[in-house]
């Protein structure tokens, strides 16, 4: 009855009665925090990290290693105009779901979910990655089927199980909207007529590429101040890179991913069928339930974990790989499992002191602000709420 | 365990053997060629700006020695001083057993056992540690140690540059004796390694690496370079393994390529060890018995070594396809491109070795109780010289080689990297920008107060305000109070303070 309600009081927004008038929407001129307006005009990130280096300029190592090459360049403009977008229902097919449904930033950029939940209550099927770094990633999706932030847009915008639009839809009501129409020419002024969906794209990327989180008390230790982490955060990072838990073999430095495909052989929540991952999208019967390594960062922040949430806190996850090789692989079925899945053995509280270093790799500062309003009118709303 | 590795070596060899058994002739002239005359071999590293000989040889690569001194004597812990020590320390440890895991976060950290008549400093994880060292710094130099009994590595390197890693003695201490791993120009020689799970040397995604005068043995791998360029391996005495020396591509890592490397003047001997690699590791699929294997890794040169008594086979060359236990990974070339096998000694090799190289034999009209060289898979444009010397299988179809020798290849060092220089204005700007900007905007109200006020309170005292955000006291009710700043040092707070008061946007 609420929902109804809101959105009735939205479609009268629209309408152009109440609500905001046009003019009242302007984007921000200055770039987010941790970006520098170059002369050119575009923001450019600046981070300590830039003084290191990193092997074949990979940005993967140790402590004082370089990132990955990113995205960046994007204008003020082009970011802002990401962030109204990015809370705005409107893109969904019926006005009920934004990207922060499932990207909330009081949720770690994710959702607190199992499995997100997508328009007219389904079950999407996987979990709602969190978007902290994603400006350094090359492969999107827990299957990496898409190469770039562009390409992922169109994903859950169009997925019948998740923000269920249409191209044409979509196209449809930003166009007519006068206020949308505004701000897409200010974010875009050397392109003419309509909006395009390669304006939403880039502009949904511009905005992702702000979600930057590199000032964790683990990231001051990295940039030599010792006492940043506590003994039983050091002790805790000793296990996480040594080689018998191994885990930061593959959740590398300094973006605590190495972005490959691994086969971990996590089970599935009860009733949950088994999740074949990268196999269909590779091609490659080796890589049946491969997905792609999933960030560390800001991971206490976005509970429950795996693809498909089969782990309600941190100290599961770590229990998991501690069982042993293979510990939920379902019977009669051949995995090839990565070659670091072992036996490591932890004691209680070599785990303890995994999870407590891995609180140490939360950092929000840079949560960019939800808008107040957005310019469809509709209710910033969140689900929930 | 032979299996594994080897598992689809059959089907390749009926096809193979079909095609060179009626396909070309089996006999060729012999072409005899002398590896000490004739050209070098000049497709390897080339450091770049200019030649690396002028200089003299490299024979060290983390810079001048610091000055500054610490001794650990037996009863106290290396880590403690490690903690305290400033960066360009090296860190002396005397005789006597220390139980602890050391790691080095730091730069120009050098930890030198002393050795007195024989006794050494002895780090023993008994068992219950994980890894002895493990070190990320650059200039990381460990020296005259003993390691024993630890569970994960006896010395592991993420993402250190310049390293050295010299006349230690490592037993019986876990998956990898000596790992470094993501790093550039690093030296390992005149370790003493044994009983190792996997690799007892392992060079794991690195660049400009030299691996020379080492003893390893008794470990499932003995020296393996795995998604790594320009890496001499030389001079080691490599024995009673599983394999001996491997230079492989493993799938699914993210660095993808194993190229240009050479194996050289090595005694690879009797490696024959039964394999106890643990399920499921990539090495656990080697068969017992293998002095060389290369798997999918491109420009391997083979020069120059002893390779005896290895009862599989001297050499096997093999590619992703034939190794049934490895993952799969469409970013990596799964073949052997390019090897290059000169001149070596081999002897009684392949004697008691697996059945599918013996139907590949067959299938070449060999009949034998020997295998020297055996290859399956795609292994384009490799070459060999005196090809008439080895027993061979499925090396028919290499060429001549168009060297005969490495000599003009000295190594792959480079001159340690000098530190990045960061004038004080760069850094204060970064800092500005990737910490100081989440709560503080010039002229409008986020966390923290705007830019313009504080600019208005210390235009003319930098020093004030670093002073301030190392220790902030609460000033303002409708702010929160600041998080102090002191994990910056001195000299960064003050850069950013200036770079603070004069920002104009």
């Amino acid at each position: 009855m609420i929902r109804a309600l809101l959105l009735m009081i939205a479609v009268v927004g629209t309408a152009g009665t109440v609500g905001p008038a046009p003019s009242d929407f302007t984007l921000n001129r200055s770039c987010p925090p941790g970006f520098e307006k170059t002369v050119a005009g575009v923001c450019e990130l600046r981070t300590l990290y830039q003084f290191y280096d990193s092997l074949q300029d990979r940005g993967l190592g140790g402590t004082r290693t370089a990132l990955p090459r990113h995205r960046d360049g994007f204008t003020p403009q082009q970011i802002d105009l990401g962030r109204y977008l990015f809370f705005d229902p409107v893109l969904s097919g019926d006005g009920t779901l934004s990207c922060a449904s499932c990207h909330d930033p009081e949720r770690g950029l994710s959702d607190g979910h199992a499995r997100s939940i997508g328009i007219h209550g389904v079950d999407a099927g996987r979990a709602a990655p969190t978007l902290w770094n994603v400006a350094f990633l090359q492969r999107f999706f827990w299957d990496a089927r898409a190469g770039s932030l562009e390409a992922q847009a169109t994903g859950p915008l169009y997925s019948p199980k998740e923000m269920g639009n249409t191209r044409a839809q979509l196209l449809t009501s930003l166009n007519d909207n006068a206020t949308y129409r505004r701000l897409f020419q200010q974010a875009f002024p050397k392109d003419s007529g309509a909006v395009t969906e390669q304006q939403v794209a880039a502009a949904l990327a511009a905005f992702q590429t702000s979600l930057v989180s590199l000032n964790s008390r683990y990231d001051r230790y990295v940039h030599g101040y010792d006492a940043a982490l506590s003994e039983r955060e050091i002790e805790g990072l000793n296990v996480f890179r040594s080689f018998v838990a191994r885990c930061s073999e593959c959740h590398t430095p300094p973006l605590f991913t190495n972005e490959q495909i691994a086969v971990i052989g996590m089970p599935e929540p009860a009733g949950h069928p088994f999740d074949v991952g990268a196999e269909t999208i590779l091609g490659s019967p080796k890589l049946k339930g491969g997905f792609k390594v999933p960030t560390l960062r800001n991971i206490a922040r976005t509970a429950p974990y795996s693809h498909s949430g089969a782990f309600t806190g941190l100290r599961d996850v770590v229990e998991f790989y501690n069982k042993g090789r293979g510990n939920a692989v379902p019977k009669d079925m051949q995995l090839y499992l990565h070659w670091h899945i072992s036996d490591p053995k932890l004691t209680d509280a070599e785990i303890d002191r995994v999870v407590d270093f891995l609180g140490a790799l939360t950092d929000e500062t840079f949560l960019p602000p939800t808008p107040a309003r957005v310019p469809s009118g509709l209710t910033p709303t969140k689900r929930g709420e | 365990m032979t299996k594994g590795l080897i598992l689809g070596l059959l089907a390749a060899v009926l096809a193979f053997g079909a095609g060179t058994y009626f396909g070309r002739s089996s006999k060729q002239d012999l072409m005899i060629s002398s590896s000490t005359a004739g050209a070098s071999y000049s497709g390897g590293f080339k450091a770049e700006g200019g030649s690396a000989g002028a200089a003299g040889v490299i024979r060290s690569v983390a810079g001048p020695a610091p000055t500054n001194i610490v001794v650990v004597k037996d009863g106290e812990s290396i880590q403690a001083a490690i903690k305290t020590a400033p960066r360009g320390t090296i860190v002396r440890v005397m005789p006597g057993t220390y139980h602890e895991t050391v790691y080095i976060d730091k730069d120009d950290i050098r930890i030198i056992g002393v050795i007195e008549q024989g006794r050494r400093a002895v780090l023993d994880g008994r068992k219950k540690l994980n890894d002895a060292i493990l070190y990320s710094g650059n200039n990381f130099v460990a020296e005259n140690l003993e390691i024993r009994h630890y569970k994960g590595n006896g010395i592991m390197g993420q993402a250190g540059n310049n390293f050295e890693i010299r006349n230690n003695v490592i037993a019986d201490s876990g998956v990898y004796g000596i790992f470094p791993q993501l790093g550039k120009n690093g030296i390992v020689e005149h370790n003493v390694v044994s009983g190792i799970a996997d690799a007892a040397i392992y060079i794991g995604m690195s660049d400009n690496i030299l691996v020379t005068h080492n003893e390893v043995f008794d470990s499932v791998a003995g020296i393996e370079i795995e998604n790594s360029r320009h890496c001499i391996v030389e001079h080691n005495y490599v024995h009673d393994n599983s394999g001996g020396l491997l230079a492989f591509v493993t799938p699914g890592l993210p660095i993808k390529t194993t190229t240009d490397v050479i194996f050289r003047n090595n005694f690879v001997i009797g490696n024959n060890h039964a394999n106890f690699g643990a399920p499921g590791s990539t090495v656990s699929g080697i068969p017992a018995g293998t002095g060389i294997l290369v798997m999918a890794a491109d420009d391997v040169v083979i020069e120059g070594n002893v390779i005896s008594d290895n009862k599989v086979s001297g050499v096997i060359i093999t590619d992703h396809a034939h190794a049934s236990n490895i993952t799969a990974d469409p970013e990596s070339d799964p073949n052997s491109d390019r090897v290059k096998i000169l001149d070596n000694v081999m002897l009684r090799n392949g004697y008691d070795t697996i059945k599918e190289a013996k139907a590949l034999m067959l299938a070449e009209g060999k009949v034998g109780k020997s295998l020297d060289i055996v290859r399956v898979g795609p292994s384009p444009d490799s070459c060999i010289i005196n090809r008439h010397q080895y027993v061979t299988a499925g090396v028919g179809d290499f060429a001549e080689c168009g060297f005969t020798n490495t000599a003009t290849t000295v190594n792959y060092l480079l001159p340690p990297v000098p530190p990045r220089v960061i004038e004080p204005g760069e850094r204060g700007k970064v800092v500005y920008l990737g910490i100081c900007s989440g709560c503080h905007v010039y002229n409008g109200r986020m966390i923290g107060p705007p830019v313009q006020v504080i600019q208005a309170l210390y235009m003319e005292n930098a020093q004030g305000l670093a002073d301030y955000i190392a220790q902030p006291q609460k000033k303002r009710d409708d702010y929160p109070e600041m998080p102090p700043q002191d994990y910056l040092d001195p000299q960064t707070r003050l850069a950013v303070a200036n770079y603070m008061l004069q920002v104009t946007n």
